[in-house]
């Protein structure tokens, strides 16, 4: 109580703007970080009030992470760019097949950010982190001049547990080995461009984002140390991960388009504009590379979880020196899933 | 999507495909160009090739307005982008092409340049509406299937009275480009059979201006849809002719394309461009009467006469094939830079850069065949 | 050539616009260029404008031809 009321005057939260004295250290600072971060990630190691927070391990083998996030527009359909930062991080522990136990926030804010918009992101974050079981318990706040940032900037870490009998890496695929996709491509990719200016359309679709550490565990559960490698096809979409892992295995892929879970509106929308589904950045999916005696009880397994139920096998790992990902098109001929190079940008031609 | 995927029928295909097989002379090799980016696009994206018995080669053509512009012209427009007044409105498809010196859009961008992307000229006119302060320049390219949407801005600008919009105009013609090729091309080095006509030029234009190429010429045209089933059946309708000895223009896209095409398009685009007395094309040369500018009446919204821009001539790297590519006498793989210099992540020529270049779709769904071939050695 | 794409016109706007819908994804666009455009009527969609009406029974003759021949195996 006497801490808060020597924080000074409440902060504005419906019509006011963060400045750079609340990213100046003093006491704007600590009423910012209290009324907005504090509020909506509520944990004792939060309530506690130092710079950084202990907790215990059970031994064994740790996992971490880092992660940035810079989405532009902030807020799209289905999420925000608060709601990606924790479930990316997150999900970035899962690929290893390890528990995600903490994490950590620290905010980059462009003065002139609405107080409201940040309670919001701060509100998806604290949600999120709740929902999946893994608290924020540290984070750092800065404040820039106007245009030095986009809004705000989001770095977050994670630490888990790792499965010692596990140890998943994309080096690992192997020839017959079977490619598992979770779901749908390209619905995040889709709900983030149609909130970007200049390319207005209308759809349904919405953002992807969820923490997978649960299906992951499911899929642990089924397939154990059968399972090679996972992967979340975020940035440059399932083509770019499925290159990735071609590559650091050194084998080829190939997969077949007419297996590819894929909604009518994002197929749509990527006609369109000209984008090809497999580049477009999903946020709530995996790739599994799988060795073959286990694919089917590790499919079953997925799609008996709520965030699996589109499950797919797509195809499967093959010798190849050149490393070429391939692909079955639906009308019956073969091409090369390429990278993309540069960003993903529409066409007209 | 309905008028789309019925198009993409892997099972018609294996039929359609069967029955080419079957129709086409063995021992005897046909040889078609399809003309638009777009139809290059599609046989690579789906794998047309695949089907198609051996003796029958596409031949990928110029009809991708990106790749044909020449280095001078993406120069200028770099140019006017660095005007701190200036706002140029691009396609995405330019953003990336390589100027002089390795420039490009996006490096003029992340170099300070208002430039920005849009998806329709419908956006440019917004954007001037909008930011009456700044000078709007759209950055026109493309074939007759794009020069109606230019000349809506150009008759939306007159009727809002806008004073801070212009064009700066690189539209192309079809029938002049394929002209060049017949009338230039070498049957020793590019044995050409017929031609699968463009899709939405077509709409535009009409089946008419054809019929005089496939006389004068004696070569057959089958205009085809956009899908892969579109132009598989092109490629049955153009065996069958090369068979018979017949040189017609013939329309498989009969859902969009009328024989007089878009009457409205045509009169506006009529009244508001001419004819450019002869126009550089990369990798082809200056071609007579194959280019629009503004007629004099719309002089205020052409951002040559508003901004005093100086013709620039940018030469090619001399390694670059990427001018003999598109004329179809060379492969991606003759070029020496293909791999080497000239990747997609550093384009050298327009032929990496769009995504319907010959180079970069052989890069991206056609490496695999040579790999398989030395595989099979 | 040029990406352009069949949609349905699912509402009239002033000023020879329309809303146009592929699959459920609607945008905005210019109906200037066609006439006669009704809703329910699919148009061939490029870079925000409507160039031509896809001319249903045509789109029927093109399917039926493709189906006939590739019907292989029957005699042609």
């Amino acid at each position: 109580m006497n801490k808060i009321l020597s924080l000074g005057r409440k902060l504005d939260l419906r019509h006011g703007r963060v400045d750079l004295s609340h990213g100046a250290g003093g006491r704007a600072m600590a009423r910012l970080i209290a009324d907005v971060f504090h509020a909506a990630f509520d944990n004792d190691w939060l309530r506690a009030g130092n710079d950084q927070s202990a907790f215990d391990v059970a031994g064994g083998r740790m996992v971490m992470t880092t992660d940035a996030y810079v989405v532009s527009p902030l807020f799209f359909p289905g999420g925000d760019i608060g709601l990606l930062a924790v479930n990316g991080t997150i999900n970035d522990i899962a690929m290893a097949g390890a528990k995600p136990l903490y994490m950590s926030a620290s905010f980059v804010i462009e003065e002139g950010f609405p107080l409201a918009d940040l309670q919001r992101i701060a509100q998806s974050m604290g949600e999120a982190s709740r929902a999946a079981g893994v608290p924020i318990i540290t984070g750092d706040t800065k404040v820039v001049e106007r245009g030095k940032a986009d809004g705000v900037f989001i770095s977050t870490a994670c630490v888990g547990a790792a499965q010692i009998e596990l140890s998943l890496s994309g080096d690992k695929a192997r020839p017959r080995d079977a490619i598992l996709l979770s779901g749908s491509i390209g619905d995040h990719g889709v709900a983030v461009m149609s909130r970007r200016e200049n390319l207005c359309f209308e759809t349904d679709v919405l953002s992807d984002t969820v923490a997978l550490h649960e299906l992951v565990a499911a899929m642990v559960a089924a397939g154990g140390p059968s399972i090679r490698a996972m992967r979340d096809p975020t940035r440059g979409g399932l083509a770019a991960t499925l290159n990735e892992i071609a590559n650091q295995s050194r084998v080829g892929a190939r997969i077949d388009e007419a297996a590819l879970p894929i909604k009518p509106q994002v197929a749509a929308a990527c006609e369109l504009l000209g984008l090809d589904p497999l580049n477009v950045a999903n946020e709530g999916k995996l790739i599994a590379i799988v060795a073959p005696e286990a694919a089917e009880a590790t499919l079953a397994a997925m799609r008996a979880h709520r965030l699996g139920a589109q499950a797919a096998r797509i195809g499967e790992i093959v010798e190849d020196d050149c490393c070429f990902v391939q692909m079955r098109t639906t009308f019956g001929g073969d091409r090369i899933v390429d990278w993309l190079s540069g960003e993903q940008l529409p066409r007209i031609c | 999507m309905k008028h789309l995927d019925e198009y993409r029928d892997g099972g018609l295909a294996r039929g359609l495909a069967a029955r080419i097989h079957s129709e086409a002379k063995p021992g005897r090799a046909y040889a078609f160009m399809e003309f638009c980016g777009g139809h290059t696009h599609a046989v690579s994206r789906y794998g047309v090739q695949d089907i198609l018995p051996e003796n029958i080669r596409l031949i990928h053509g110029p009809g991708c307005p990106v790749c044909v512009l020449p280095i001078g012209r993406i120069d200028q427009a770099i140019e006017l982008a660095k005007n701190p007044e200036i706002t140029l409105c691009v396609y995405g498809d330019l953003m990336r092409v390589p100027g002089s010196n390795g420039a490009s859009l996006t490096k003029a961008k992340a170099g300070g340049a208002d430039i920005r992307m849009i998806y329709s000229t419908l956006d440019a006119i917004s954007v001037a509406e909008r930011e009456p302060q700044r000078e709007i320049v759209f950055f026109a390219i493309g074939f007759e299937t794009t020069t109606p949407p230019t000349a809506m801005a150009i008759r939306l600008a007159q009727k809002k009275r806008l004073r801070n919009f212009s064009v700066f105009c690189n539209h192309v013609l079809t029938p002049a480009a394929m002209r060049q090729i017949l009338e230039t091309s070498d049957p020793q080095s590019l044995p050409l059979d017929g031609f699968i006509g463009p899709a939405h030029v077509s709409t535009i234009i009409g089946t008419a201006p054809y019929d005089a190429f496939a006389g004068e010429f004696r070569k057959p045209i089958v205009i085809a849809g956009f899908e892969p089933l579109d132009v598989v059946q092109a490629i049955l309708m153009l065996v069958r002719q090369v068979n018979d000895g017949r040189a017609e223009a013939e329309n498989e896209y009969i859902r969009a394309v009328t024989p007089d095409g878009n009457r409205i398009a045509q009169a506006e685009i009529a009244d508001i461009f001419e004819l450019r007395e002869s126009f550089e094309w990369r990798g082809l040369g200056e071609i007579p009467k194959s280019a629009l500018r503004l007629r004099e009446a719309y002089r205020d919204y052409d951002a040559e006469r508003r901004f005093s821009m100086e013709r620039r001539v940018a030469r090619d790297n001399p390694a670059c094939e990427c001018g003999a590519i598109l004329r179809g006498v060379k492969q991606p793989r003759d070029c020496k830079l293909f791999g080497t210099a000239c990747t997609p992540e550093t384009p050298m020529g327009a032929c990496m850069v769009s995504s319907e270049g010959s180079c970069a779709a052989y890069w991206a769904y056609g490496r695999f065949r040579a790999s398989q071939r030395r595989a099979a050695e | 050539m040029c990406l352009a794409i069949p949609a349905r016109v699912v509402e009239l706007l002033p000023d020879d616009m329309a809303r146009v819908s592929i699959d459920g994804v609607v945008q905005t666009a210019s109906l200037a260029f066609v006439e006669g455009v009704g809703i329910g009527d699919y148009i061939v969609l490029h870079v925000g404008y409507a160039l031509a009406r896809i001319d249903e029974e045509e789109a029927q003759r093109t399917l039926k031809l493709l189906q006939e021949a590739a019907m292989f195996g029957a005699p042609a």
